[in-house]
């Protein structure tokens, strides 16, 4: 199958990145090095193409309740501009996927999903609308992402803003032109800094990066699918196909927080309330590893004892530091626990501590 | 003189001493590298077979030995300073140092003329 392409492809190629398949698409893994451009974003900004991100545009009377029914989260408590992360699960409580709800009015909806699950969740929107009164679109190919991410990134896109980007909080989107284009412009992001995502129509896209290379000089870098990585694994951002899958649940992934128990009714309910009650039996965890890297998939050990497996793992390049996310039998999650994990066929000792690793600039609402 | 393997790895005869590393291109490939996870000195490595890993930050990848015998000693630098091997691949950044138990077995290995043709050919 031929890879897809987003509109800055040949950009990419251009700048010498080095290119991967990554979901379908081919996509830049880094220009120059993971950890430089992993640097710049926490010490000035990146700019990534996230184009292949998955928009899906829900619209009509029943919006609300339906979006509410498929998430855990809840737009209906959302104001008109405001955006919430949420796990989309299964009834069974599994996850879906992940995606952020931004929330355009009480009939418009705009979910953004990970690329390579696109076609999966728009099947699965579409099999739950029986009995609601809404349209549904998969609007990916009238999209292009660009994440401009890191402490400097508002002053630094304040050059070529045409909104008040100081006006635009943590989690809320306006419309507005940057580059002279029409933009949903949010403060939103997948690296731990503070930074802003735009979305817009595909053929300004090749535009918009030169002009933010151009004015950000040395303070800014183009940034690969290698770095936006290590930058979410760092903040603890959740990745889809790794940390979460249709085998765990919010409530083990430690996503509690992104569950409306409130809400009358959503799929998953159930499960998620009776977890709730008798406590989850495995649970996602940090680990600082003591020699060497775990990967994901690495087996987690009690002594002889399996009791689980690594789901993202690296050196972290800010805290220099082996660090890994991984699901561990309940009673192991205590902060300061000591198991081992199978690190090529030699076991080595893995502690539990306090996620998120690292928190950079990130605003908070 | 350096000889290298198809699986990116060279060795260079010293006496009976091969010194091994990972090629130019291999950690190019690789980018970062953030860990070696070094073999063990005295333990006896087999021509082919893998004796330790390069881990960059993406992945970890097997590095297998040029040549068979007895490693003597490892680049303990690597511990501290994996990113050597970016800088310095087939200088600083060696990894073993092999008393080798067949020099004949440095007749199977590519000449840079012949690495570089495959390298190129591979692309």
């Amino acid at each position: 199958m031929e890879l897809k392409k987003t509109p800055l492809w040949s950009e990419h190629k251009r700048l010498g990145a080095k290119m991967v398949e990554f979901g379908g698409w081919e996509m830049p893994l880094q220009y120059t090095s993971i950890i430089e451009e992993h640097k710049t974003v926490r010490e000035s900004a990146g700019i990534f193409d996230v184009s292949h991100m998955g928009e899906i545009l829900v619209e009509g009377p029943d919006t609300l309740r339906f979006v509410d029914k498929l998430i855990t989260n809840s737009v209906s408590k959302l104001k008109n501009g405001e955006i919430c992360y949420s796990p989309m699960c299964y009834e069974n409580a599994t996850i879906v996927d992940d995606l952020l709800a931004y929330r355009f009015s009480e009939t418009k909806v705009l979910l953004v999903v990970n690329a390579s699950n696109t076609d999966k969740d728009y099947e699965w929107i579409i099999s739950q609308k029986h009995g609601y009164n809404v349209n549904v679109k998969n609007l990916s190919k009238d999209y292009a992402q660009i994440a401009f991410q890191g402490p400097k990134a508002e002053q630094i896109l304040k050059k070529i803003s045409g909104v008040d980007l100081s006006k635009i909080s943590f989690y809320t989107f306006t419309l507005g032109q940057i580059n002279g284009i029409n933009c949903i412009v949010s403060r939103t992001g997948y690296t731990g800094e503070d930074g802003f995502e735009m979305y817009f129509q595909p053929d300004a896209a090749v535009a918009l990066w030169r002009k933010l290379i151009e004015i950000g000089g040395k303070e800014v870098k183009p940034c690969g699918l290698g770095s936006r990585d290590t930058l979410r694994f760092e903040a603890t951002y959740m990745l889809y196909g790794n940390d979460i899958d249709d085998t765990t649940t919010p409530l083990e992934a430690g996503l509690g927080w992104t569950v409306d128990f409130t809400k009358p009714t959503f799929n998953g309910k159930e499960v998620l309330l009776r977890q709730k009650e008798n406590g989850v039996s495995k649970r996602l965890r940090g680990f600082e590893i003591d020699g060497g890297i775990a990967r994901h998939g690495y087996e987690i050990f009690d002594g002889e004892k399996k009791i689980g497996h690594i789901t993202s793992g690296t050196k972290s390049p800010t805290l220099n530091k082996s660090l890994a996310l991984g699901y561990v039998e309940n009673q192991y999650s205590k902060i300061g626990s000591e198991v081992l994990v199978d690190v090529h066929g030699k076991k080595v000792k893995a502690t539990v501590v306090k996620t998120p690793f690292y928190r950079g600039s990130v605003k908070s609402k | 003189m350096k000889k290298y393997l198809k699986t990116h790895e060279w060795a260079e005869l010293n006496g009976k001493i091969a010194t091994v590393g990972i090629s130019n291109h291999a950690q190019e490939q690789l980018g970062d590298v953030v860990y070696v996870n070094l073999p063990e000195v005295g333990k006896t490595v087999k021509a082919g077979e893998v004796f330790c890993s390069v881990e960059s930050v993406k992945s970890a990848s097997d590095v297998y030995a040029p040549v068979s015998g007895k490693i003597k000693e490892v680049n303990k630098a690597l511990e501290s300073t994996p990113e050597l091997i970016n800088k310095s691949a087939e200088g600083d950044g060696w990894i073993a140092k092999i008393e080798v138990s067949n020099p004949k077995e440095f007749d199977n290995l590519l000449d840079k003329d012949a690495y570089d043709k495959f390298v190129k050919d591979s692309e």
